[in-house]
């Protein structure tokens, strides 16, 4: 075959690959939210499902999604932070560097269903948390551990050298410095490393199956907002799949395209924040 | 060194004069122990990460060594008859490895090639604004939460499988219809669940491929597409190895999806047969297992597991090599 035509092919399938890709992409938005939308009414997101009531709702979902991200953020943020902070300045070359280098890699590199199966045994059992919420979000504090070390390492590496001499010179301790000059300026990257983590959060199933359980209902007024915190509950993943289970598909596309709306608008916030890094930069 | 100077001043600090006249110093030991604090919170952030490995890797060992032990490693491990719930029950995880062994193996025969063109075609041959629509698109495809996956793959892929495997068994007496829950339905959406990570990981690496060797194979008048084929793509075969590595290591970790396409008989891994797999073992009935059932599934956390550490190990490894 003369070389202009096989390369024309080579082109042809290099095209037809990333077209691939997109209309994926496409297919799934499209179908999700043609299936999805028309699910949406107001009790969708404001009551809970009821067969007593006869209504069909997530909001209990929609609140148990939050309070993992919240709770799960509490616990990992400053680890994952603390972690980069001394891998990054603290920490000199050697064995101890390594090893925790390969520790974060082997977390970053484990399934999620382990995860689970790790949480449900550790914090549900030996812990004593049973089926909670707080189960649920130390176990999903593990997983996104890596992702917030990963993305304020890269953060702080990209603070100029210049900013550390200067602050050390001026008098200022080392925590100090760390305090006022490094994390305020690696800032932008460490909220994208957030971002990034509440996105996995609420995609997340699989680790939450076995240890945050399936609860769906509103805590009661007042107190039952904290002792909610022990309590068994669902996310909107999580709901789906059961949903899923039980054939209620329309329930199931109505969370799914809750979902993607959610991935689709922090997919955005992450990409305004990038950009504005780029411009103070 | 420091606590000799603490112990003077601090000594100083009793007598009358010493409080006033020495406070720049008092200021300083202050500031000093706040120091030594925050190393030492900082210290132990990052071994929280060794801790997490650590008591997984020991928690996974601990809970899948007493099926083995009880059963005995091939009564385990390699039997094939799944029958935990049945009177004279059986443990023979052998076809549930075998299927993500499987199942693992064909999502990267399908989605490799996939992923690699789609990564030359965003380093290599996409005009600028083509480029800057495909890899927002497989950014978000890597964002897609994989019940939604699992969601599509039932209701629109197991389908048309299931068509295919009417056409394909069409007169057959003895196959057992799966409605297209089965092993080929599971790699298909594996292999597109595995397409972001491939892809950004290769993309890299492609990336990083230096300029001068494009430009000296395009001087000897070589084609694009053979500089690509020829020169790039060796070139940039540690970073592509990496790239399939990590695709395996999504490929056999993945759960939800696949729990909701492949139907979920323990059976040989043939394509239109209704197949478990390691994770989706765990899934489904981890719920209601008791006493050696629930161990034997938490055997089968322990295999994956295994396995997971194994690609780890290996991916450690490669990187180490590009390092050095």
């Amino acid at each position: 075959m003369p070389r202009k035509i096989k390369d024309a092919v080579a082109y042809m399938v290099i095209y037809l690959a990333a077209f691939y890709s997109v209309l994926l992409l496409a297919g799934i938005i499209v179908y999700v939210f043609a299936k999805g939308f028309p699910v949406f009414d107001l009790p969708f997101f404001t009551t809970v499902s009821s067969v007593v009531k006869g209504t069909v709702g997530i909001a209990g979902n929609i609140l148990n999604t939050v309070y993992i991200v919240v709770l799960t953020l509490l616990a990992a943020v400053p680890a994952g932070v603390g972690a980069a902070v001394w891998l990054n300045e603290y920490a000199t070359p050697g064995r101890g560097v390594r090893l925790i280098e390969f520790a974060t890699e082997t977390l970053a590199g484990i399934p999620s269903i382990v995860f689970g199966l790790f949480g449900m045994m550790f914090f549900g059992t030996t812990l004593g948390f049973g089926y909670s919420i707080l189960t649920g979000s130390l176990t999903l504090s593990l997983m996104i551990l890596p992702l917030i070390t990963r993305n304020t390492q890269e953060a702080l590496r990209a603070v100029p050298d210049s900013y550390r001499n200067g602050a050390i010179g001026m008098g200022a301790g080392k925590w100090h410095m760390i305090r006022t000059i490094l994390l305020p300026s690696a800032m932008p990257g460490i909220v994208t490393g957030i971002l990034l983590a509440v996105g996995r959060i609420v995609g997340e199933s699989a680790a939450l199956l076995f240890t945050a359980g399936s609860g769906y209902l509103l805590p009661e007024a007042g107190s039952g907002f904290v002792s909610k915190i022990m309590e068994s509950g669902g996310t909107l993943t999580i709901q789906m799949y059961l949903s899923l289970a039980r054939a209620e598909y329309d329930t199931a596309f109505g969370i799914a395209a809750v979902l993607l709306c959610i991935v689709l608008a922090f997919n955005l916030l992450i990409k305004i924040l990038t950009r504005n890094k780029f411009f103070a930069g | 060194m420091d606590i000799g100077i603490h112990g003077v001043r601090q000594t100083a600090h009793n007598t009358p004069q010493g409080r006033l006249g020495l406070s720049v110093t008092e200021k300083r030991s202050h500031t000093q122990r706040i120091e030594t604090a925050a190393e030492a919170i900082f210290t132990l952030c990052a071994c929280c990460m060794v801790f997490a490995v650590g008591s997984i890797t020991l928690y996974m060992i601990a809970n899948g060594i007493p099926a083995i032990y009880k059963l005995g490693a091939r009564e385990i491990l390699f039997s094939s008859v799944w029958k935990p719930t049945a009177a004279d029950p059986s443990f023979g995880i052998l076809y549930v490895i075998l299927t993500s062994v499987a199942g693992t193996v064909l999502a990267i025969f399908l989605g490799v090639p996939v992923a690699l063109l789609t990564a030359v075609f965003l380093t290599e041959a996409a005009p600028r604004p083509l480029a800057a629509v495909v890899r927002p698109a497989i950014e978000l495809l890597a964002g897609i939460p994989s019940v939604v996956y699992g969601l599509l793959g039932m209701l629109v892929l197991n389908p048309l499988v299931y068509r295919l495997e009417q056409w394909v068994f069409r007169g057959s007496q003895t196959h057992q219809f799966t409605g297209g829950a089965n092993l080929l339905s599971a790699v298909l959406v594996l292999a597109i669940m595995i397409l972001p990570t491939v892809i950004s990981v290769s993309e890299t690496a492609l990336r990083a491929v230096p300029e001068q060797l494009r430009a000296s194979s395009m001087a000897l008048g070589a084609s694009r597409i053979q500089t690509i084929f020829q020169i790039i793509l060796p070139a940039a075969r540690p970073g592509i190895v990496t790239a399939v590595v990590l695709g395996v290591g999504r490929a056999v970790g993945e759960a939800m999806a696949v729990n909701l396409v492949s139907g979920g008989c323990v059976n040989v891994p043939l394509p239109f047969c209704s197949v478990r797999f390691l994770t989706t073992a765990i899934v489904s009935e981890m719920g209601y297992a008791e006493g050696l059932h629930r161990q034997a599934l938490f055997t089968i956390g322990l295999v994956l597991f295994g396995f997971i550490m194994l690609v780890n190990i290996l991916l450690h490894k490669i990187l180490r090599e590009e390092k050095g």
